[in-house]
């Protein structure tokens, strides 16, 4: 099939970009839309043009590394799917597509589709872990944990760090981000010592970074490719006044 | 942390359900008019004289007031600094900054949910024109009046004023209708994607009751069933 | 044998391990730690090590050794240490817990792993790992990583890789993910202490080796392409494997060999680089548009009959083919073990009847894995519960519906075995370069048992490498070694010319082009199934090919922007010289073992066929120059433990 793409390209962060317009011939429905990107970038290659920047290096929908806003949807269309596990059969012969990167303050466009995602990292740093160091831990099964709350936990872990959920929010909130990682480590007994100052140390960082305020608007679990509950940013609200109820 | 974005949340929902009570107990209160304007007036005199001899004529009105004010104030205050914050976020786009033009109504958001703001802009216009009408009768469509049954009955037999309320009453529907499930989501209430069904429903029910309880008066005014 | 071997190398001196003491077996980690000197914690603040890699190895180490207070600088591609490729394993990890009593321990461990490996793995090292693997799971669990638990809240187990314990934990199919999450928290917390400097979207580039030790990296940096020198009393490379030589396998795209190429280029030798393990079930290539492949869970196999038609050039839909026209090979050649023989005999197996033609879907390169029968068997149902998520990866991909049809799998390269040779302190043969997880030649001898990657990962990383890298640093401070020190200006000058080499060709094919014939030819020669025609022809080729990479390879843009495809045909450049050498190793062991299959050796049954008597060593290369030739240094194996045998699936 053929397919119109209308790409953002942006040199690097602090030269303006604009969309630009090319044409794919002979996309098979087998490519994954980023092997279309790579058959499109050979072509400009070749010709001697720039090619398009995009991240991306699992390809298989686990680190976290690509995500691409395709037709004004994060990760584009599909449910539970990251952008490079979405396919070309998803599209039809002459569909004209629109690729741009995450938007949001704090995710600076470093070049094409290519974001800066570091400020998920320093909400991370700021308490998002279990105190361990590397040393004799108790026996693994001397803490028990119910196998509901492992599951919940387990759910809350699969987020990939991708930002979608930024992308997709109309807040350019964090905030499903945030909550998976405070629900993992918040659901399991290990994480109970730190589960205050966890909560409020990410909360001032994330509003540090200039991410926007939840509104529970949705968009992000509908983006999320894991498929992570709005549940969990709720479940964040209570700790954090719960939190402030406990501060000494 | 007293600055943060889920504080402020908070706070806007506390402040918003505060307001909600208020609107249900209003409409109740309005829905007085069938009753006659001896109940209305009386009723509206109540109000004034409740708490005597323990709080001064019209003390714990004034109580009423100075919560619903400090509400109001809150609430704007919150919802001001999160428009900020939302606009520093995403240069200003909000949910429309994406060059594509496809998905504008995104993924699953309610019309509802993107209307919040504006939405809210409506209605604190609207109070201001509300309470010159109804309350200070400086602005008095069919007529002014002592009595607040005849202020009403006066300005409700106008069409336009009745169409004025209407659009009030439809963007604090829209407004109930996501902030009913937004404030109770905020405080901790959605725990799971079961509730949160429930909570939509219910903010859903609110926004219904309160609209639709409150447009009732006004359309039977217009159509004479009551004066 | 025909060819003339010393046209490809040269032989050397032998080397040995000189680290491990000399005790028995059990005592031998024990007796090092002990043994190893300390730093003060005061000194430790003024030591500065630098790490390449936030994998499972590279995060591990960094994050403990930032809590042990040394100065850490921490290097990825990636744009966060969190998306290293650790995060995509999907099985689980060992560990000789023996929460089921079915009989597990270290010792058991320890032999399987060694058998595993076709006996070419050191002892000392395989007992090393078998007994860390226990505080492993403390240590992770600790940290909050979400194993999968039973209903009375302790940690449940399955049993993996054709082994007959229980002893994998794992976290559903993301255990990779998850353990990596918990090294990476333990990582920023020490990032926001202060203790490491992360630098991601960095990529080393160069090693300093100046007055005899590894001092120091040079790196670019990949947004504004700068490049940097950086210091350090000592280098750990903690940088993955090398699959990608191949073009298509299950790695991530920017997996690389850089990192230690460049270090075996600087002295470093590079160990048993033609051990390369090939994963039977694999989502087969479907166009040449494809980046890279796909594993499925060889958990599929346990209820999946594998079969293709008996004739060749049978197009006719799966469904239509009757049962007395298939042929269910592995059933049919391995009557005891079936469908569950090991990767290496599976995949094999699998090319065999692709090359007789016999292969189905698009190029001929795949065969069915069938689950008609289960469903016949347990019903949909309960098929849906076991695999659900698995199918619909599969129908995501190849937008076929395996309830129906038949899904279509084929082998591809997984985990490379081979690596930077490195004594039992994980001290490479630069004094100071201390090399962990995937990238050093590892523990796993020519064969690696399912879930053990991850295991070897995380115990190099938060258990061994710490207290050997302070024996090391407890003879510091060295000599002063700065940046404008000649090695190390002379190292950031190559790396200069070498990117303007590369930007200079300005020819007329695309860096991937030239990768995607990389990869056939080693992948035809050097794959699953080796001959010594091939290998001779593969090393030709791969020169050729090279010559004409260095010709008429394109790189579009600067230096000084984010510029992939750059990055990419750097990359590209180091494996064209780790392919010749891979070739070239494979050459030499003119015998079968684990993953290597040499087609001259064979049993009857078409089994591996190792030469013990010629061939129980580790065959260490030393880089020959440019131009000239690999030196071949020996390190004998020697089994006091376990008695060396012929492994049979019969
Ligand atoms: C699909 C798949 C499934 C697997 N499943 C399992 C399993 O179930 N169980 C199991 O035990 N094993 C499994 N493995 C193997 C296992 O995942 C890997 O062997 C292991 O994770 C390697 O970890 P590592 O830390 O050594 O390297 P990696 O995780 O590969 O990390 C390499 C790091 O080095 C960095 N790096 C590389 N080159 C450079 C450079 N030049 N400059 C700067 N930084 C650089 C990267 O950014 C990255 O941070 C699987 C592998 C694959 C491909
Ligand atoms: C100037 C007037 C107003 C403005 C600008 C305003 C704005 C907002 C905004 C921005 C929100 C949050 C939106 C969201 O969650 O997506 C909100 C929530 C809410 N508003 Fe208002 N509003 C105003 C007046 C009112 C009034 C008069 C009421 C009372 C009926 C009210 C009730 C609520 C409720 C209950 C919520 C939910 C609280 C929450 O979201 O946490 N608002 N409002
Ligand atoms: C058809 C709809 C409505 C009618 C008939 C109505 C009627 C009235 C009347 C008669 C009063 C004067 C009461 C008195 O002074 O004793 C009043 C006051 C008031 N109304 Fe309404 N109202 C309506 C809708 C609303 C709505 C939608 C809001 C808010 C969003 C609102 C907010 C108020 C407020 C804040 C006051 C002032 C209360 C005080 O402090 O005295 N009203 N209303
Ligand atoms: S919550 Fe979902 S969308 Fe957001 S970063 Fe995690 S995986 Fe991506
Ligand atoms: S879309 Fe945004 S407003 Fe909240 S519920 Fe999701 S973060
Ligand atoms: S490239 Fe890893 S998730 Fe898409």
């Amino acid at each position: 099939m053929n397919i119109t793409l209308r790409v953002w390209r942006q040199p690097d962060s602090d030269a303006p970009g604009k969309m630009h317009t090319y044409q794919v011939a002979d996309v098979s429905e087998d490519m994954s839309f980023l092997e279309m990107l790579d058959v499109l970038n050979e072509q400009l290659t070749i010709d001697g043009e720039d090619p398009i920047a995009f991240d991306s290096d699992c390809r298989e929908g686990i680190c976290g590394m690509c995500g691409l806003v395709i037709n004004g949807l994060a990760h584009g269309p599909g449910k539970n799917v990251t952008t490079c596990q979405l396919h070309m059969r998803s599209f039809a012969d002459g569909d004209v597509i629109d690729v741009e990167p995450w938007r949001a303050e704090p995710f600076t466009v470093i070049k094409d589709l290519v974001v800066d995602r570091s400020s998920f990292d320093r909400i991370i740093q700021a308490g998002g872990y279990i105190t361990a160091p590397t040393g004799t831990a108790p026996e693994a099964n001397s803490i028990p944990v119910n196998k509901a709350d492992a599951d919940a936990a387990f759910d809350a872990a699969t987020c990939i760090g991708c930002g979608a959920c930024v992308a997709a929010c109309p807040n350019g909130s964090a905030s499903l981000f945030m909550a998976a990682k405070v629900a993992h480590l918040g659901l399991l007994p290990q994480g109970q010592p730190e589960r205050h100052s966890r909560v409020l140390d990410m909360v001032d960082q994330h509003d540090a970074e200039g991410f926007g305020g939840c509104t529970q608007i949705g968009e992000c679990t509908a983006a999320c490719p894991k498929g992570i509950q709005i549940d969990l940013i709720s479940r964040m609200d209570r700790d954090v006044l719960s939190a402030i109820a406990h501060r000494k | 942390m007293w600055r943060s974005t889920i504080v402020l949340k908070v706070a806007m929902a506390i402040s918003g359900l505060i307001l909600v009570l208020y609107l249900l107990a209003h409409m109740y209160g309005n829905l007085k008019v069938f009753a006659g304007q001896e109940a209305f007036d009386g009723y509206s005199h109540h109000l004034r004289t409740m708490g005597e001899p323990l709080l001064p004529y019209a003390g714990a009105l004034w109580i009423i007031r100075v919560v619903l004010l400090v509400a109001v104030i809150l609430h704007i205050y919150c919802a001001v600094t999160l428009w900020r914050r939302m606009r520093l976020a995403t240069a200003g786009g909000g949910g429309q900054r994406y060059e594509s033009t496809k998905a504008r109504r995104g993924n699953q958001r309610t019309y509802a949910s993107f209307t919040m703001r504006w939405g809210g802009v409506v209605i604190a216009l609207f109070v201001v024109y509300h309470l010159l009408h109804l309350t200070w009768n400086t602005i008095s469509p069919g007529g002014a009046s002592g009595s607040p049954y005849e202020r009403v009955v006066n300005g409700f037999s106008i069409w336009w004023v009745v169409l004025s309320y209407t659009v009030a009453l439809l963007a604090v529907g829209f407004h109930l209708r996501h902030g009913v499930w937004a404030a109770l989501a905020s405080l901790g209430a959605n725990t799971s994607q079961r509730r949160r069904r429930h909570l939509n429903v219910l903010a859903t029910v609110v926004a219904l009751l309160i609209t639709v309880g409150f447009l009732i008066p006004p359309f039977a005014i217009l159509f004479g069933l009551v004066g | 044998m025909s060819v003339n071997l010393s046209n490809y190398y040269v032989d050397g001196d032998p080397i040995a391990d000189s680290s491990a003491p000399d005790v028995p077996l059990h005592e031998t980690w024990d007796q090092r730690r002990f043994d190893a000197n300390l730093v003060n914690p005061a000194n430790r603040r003024k030591r500065t090590v630098i790490i390449i890699g936030t994998g499972l190895a590279g995060g591990s180490a960094a994050a403990t050794l930032g809590e042990a207070g040394y100065h850490v600088k921490n290097f990825c591609y990636q744009d966060s240490p969190r998306r290293a490729h650790s995060i995509a394993a999907q099985g689980g990890i060992n560990a000789a817990k023996n929460y089921r009593n079915d009989g597990d321990s270290i010792q058991r461990l320890f032999y399987d792993t060694v058998k595993g490996g076709d006996y070419r793995s050191r002892e000392s090292n395989s007992w090393r790992l078998a007994q860390i693997s226990v505080e492993i799971i403390d240590q992770c669990v600790a940290q909050g990583v979400p194993f999968a638990r039973e209903y009375g809240g302790l940690l449940d187990n399955r049993s993996f890789g054709g082994v007959q314990v229980s002893r994998t934990f794992y976290a559903r199919g993301q255990t990779g993910q998850q353990l990596l999450l918990g090294a990476y928290q333990a990582l920023e917390r020490q990032i926001a202490a202060g203790n490491v400097e992360m630098h991601t979207r960095h990529e080393m580039l160069e090693l300093i080796v100046a007055e005899g030790r590894a001092r120091g990296v040079v790196v670019r940096d990949m947004v504004t392409g700068e490049i940097e020198t950086h210091m350090a009393d000592a280098v750990v490379l903690g940088s993955g494997g090398y699959g990608n030589v191949y073009f298509l396998s299950t790695n991530a795209m920017g997996c690389n060999v850089t990192a230690t190429w460049r270090a075996h280029r600087k002295g470093a030798y590079f160990a048993n680089p033609c051990y390369t393990q090939i994963h039977p079930t694999c989502i087969p290539v479907s166009g040449d548009f494809q980046s890279k492949l796909t594993l499925m869970s060889e958990s599929l196999r346990n209820d999946g009959r594998i079969w293709v038609p008996k004739e060749g050039g049978d197009t006719r839909h799966p469904r239509d083919i009757p049962t007395a026209e298939r042929d269910y090979y592995l059933e049919r050649r391995y009557p005891a073990f079936g469908n569950l023989v090991p990767r290496d005999v599976a995949s094999r197996a699998a090319k065999q009847v692709c090359d007789e033609g016999r292969g189905v879907g698009p190029g001929g390169r795949g065969v069915y894995l069938d689950f008609a029968s289960a469903i016949e068997r347990m019903g949909r149902k309960a098929v849906e519960a076991k695999y659900g998520n698995l199918f619909e990866m599969y129908e995501q991909i190849t937008g076929e519906d395996p309830y129906e049809v038949p899904m279509r799998i084929y082998p591809a390269v997984h985990y490379t075995m081979g690596g930077l040779w490195v004594d039992y302190d994980l001290q490479s043969t630069i004094p100071g370069l201390f090399v962990i997880g995937e990238a050093n030649f590892s523990d796993h001898g020519a064969n690696r048992l399912g879930a053990s990657a991850l295991m070897q990962g995380l115990s190099d990383g938060y258990f061994v490498l710490p207290p050997m890298i302070s024996n090391y640093l407890a003879d510091a401070p060295f000599e002063e070694v700065g940046p404008d020190h000649p090695e190390a200006v002379a190292a950031a000058e190559a790396v200069r010319s070498r990117i303007e080499k590369l930007l200079a060709v300005n020819g007329s094919r695309t860096v991937d082009s030239f990768h995607r014939d990389l990869g056939h030819i080693v992948w035809e020669y050097c794959g699953m199934e080796r001959t010594e025609e091939g290998l001779v022809k593969a090393i030709d080729l791969i020169r050729e090919l090279r010559e004409e990479f260095w010709r008429d390879v394109k790189v579009t843009g600067t230096n000084e922007e984010l510029n992939q495809t750059l990055e990419k045909a750097g990359r590209v450049a180091d494996f064209f010289e780790l392919a010749e050498l891979m070739c070239i190793d494979a050459l030499h062991r003119d015998e079968s073992c684990g993953a290597h299959f040499r087609a001259e050796h064979q049993t009857e049954d078409g089994e591996a066929l190792r030469d013990d008597e010629n061939f129980a060593y580790v065959a260490a290369w030393e880089f020959g120059g440019e131009g000239g030739k690999p030196v071949l240094h020996k390190e004998d194996l020697v089994y006091q433990n376990i008695q060396m045998k012929q492994r049979s699936y019969k």
